[in-house]
């Protein structure tokens, strides 16, 4: 990897850890809540009467099974990253030999 | 730069909070680094002028974005399971699918053609999945996610994304309840299809008109991230006006507030997209200039 781009790249990954981290700073008070409630309430305000005609299927019991869930979401696409990026990085290696 | 400083002035007088001066400064002293370091690879393309024009443009932007935000909440991404009344969940699907049935189309096609190009759609499809798993805290005090969907059309075109992003937002609504069925057609449509075509033609047009390969990227995926909500609130206003101004100040309810909580987010989005654009430079060039140059005789 040329140097140059190596140095691209961490500054990139240090951007988005500051962009996310700089945040939770500046809103102490804040709980970063997913919001989805809001758009509910909103709706509910626009249009008092409206209630939701269908319920999800499958509701993750807690915020612990649901955190859990989208840890595995993560972690299988972060999985599958890796490994490609490892697999061409391999591949790439053997080719300049 | 003598407007820029006078306009971080007001910014500063408008908020009393220590720490957004010090969020302001280090996002200027990163943008700063930014047209200086990051892209210098590229500098000799860019004119000086021009140079110092975006770079007051990003400052003042930054500026009116703090100046405007204040701690509030913002809506989610995905419109929630029976929050769409039937006839526009129904009127969103019936939308969707001929998308859908394209984008299966011009998949099957690749794989057959391309079997080598395998692993890099499989790529494509994981960075929308870790992505949208992500749920990254916002200056607004609340929460959202990036699309990811901008990777996957830089590479292989539009059409594929808007199967491989309504399968992730199947899986969420299917497991996570986030989002729903009811409205996946509504959500795909935002995510999966709109956001690719707004990232397919800002990259063609960029680099088309000589900006740089890098920004291009980075362009075409923060505005996939910013379009996919602004979609998502036309949809809400659509099917919520408002008693008073109807459509369009219901639009402005929905947008206004998450629209600012969103630009971080696919700020990160743009680097992150970037970042792995530039392993692929390293480590897979063979098929990224395959992708990215021909893209017509490929696909």
């Amino acid at each position: 990897m040329k140097k140059s781009m190596k140095g691209m790249n961490w500054f990139l990954i240090i951007i988005v850890i500051v962009l996310a981290v700089l945040p939770l700073l500046l809103n102490k008070g804040s709980e970063f809540s997913g919001a989805d409630g809001v758009a509910e309430e909103t709706i509910q305000e626009i249009v008092p009467s409206y209630a939701p005609w269908f319920q999800p299927l499958l509701e993750p019991p807690g915020g612990e099974t649901e955190s859990l869930l989208f840890a595995v979401q993560a972690a299988i696409g972060a999985g599958m990253i890796g490994y490609v990026i490892g697999f061409f990085k391999g591949r790439s290696l053997r080719k300049d030999k | 730069m003598i407007l820029s400083q006078e306009t971080c002035r007001k910014c500063f007088a408008r908020n009393p909070r220590g720490w957004k001066g010090v969020y302001l400064a280090s996002l200027l002293s990163i943008f700063f680094l930014l047209e200086k370091g990051v892209f210098f690879m590229e500098r000799e393309r860019v004119m000086k002028k021009q140079k110092g024009i975006t770079f007051i443009l990003l400052v003042s932007g930054f500026c009116l974005y703090l100046w405007v935000n204040d701690p509030q909440s913002a809506y989610a991404m995905h419109i929630m399971e029976g929050f769409l009344p039937l006839g526009w969940a129904l009127f969103w699907w019936i939308i969707f699918l001929p998308f859908f049935i394209l984008g299966l189309r011009s998949l099957i096609k690749i794989t057959k053609n391309h079997p080598e190009l395998k692993l890099l759609l499989g790529l494509a499809g994981a960075f929308t999945f870790v992505l949208s798993a992500l749920k990254i805290p916002s200056v607004t005090g609340s929460s959202s996610h990036p699309t990811g969907t901008g990777l996957g059309t830089i590479l292989f075109g539009p059409l594929v994304m808007s199967v491989l992003g309504s399968l992730v937002l199947l899986f969420q609504a299917l497991l996570v309840a986030h989002g729903g069925i009811t409205t996946l057609g509504a959500n795909a449509f935002s995510m999966a299809v709109v956001g690719p075509f707004v990232a397919y033609g800002v990259y063609r047009s960029l680099v088309k008109s000589g900006v740089g390969q890098r920004w291009s990227v980075f362009s075409a995926a923060t505005l996939a991230n910013l379009t996919t909500y602004v979609v998502t609130s036309v949809q809400l206003a659509l099917a919520f006006p408002a008693e008073a101004g109807g459509i369009l100040a219901s639009f402005l309810k929905f947008a206004g507030i998450f629209a600012v909580t969103q630009i971080p987010l696919a700020i990160s989005e743009g680097l992150l997209t970037l970042l792995v654009i530039n392993w692929l430079h390293t480590y897979n060039s063979q098929d990224l200039e395959k992708l990215m140059y021909k893209k017509k005789e490929v696909l």
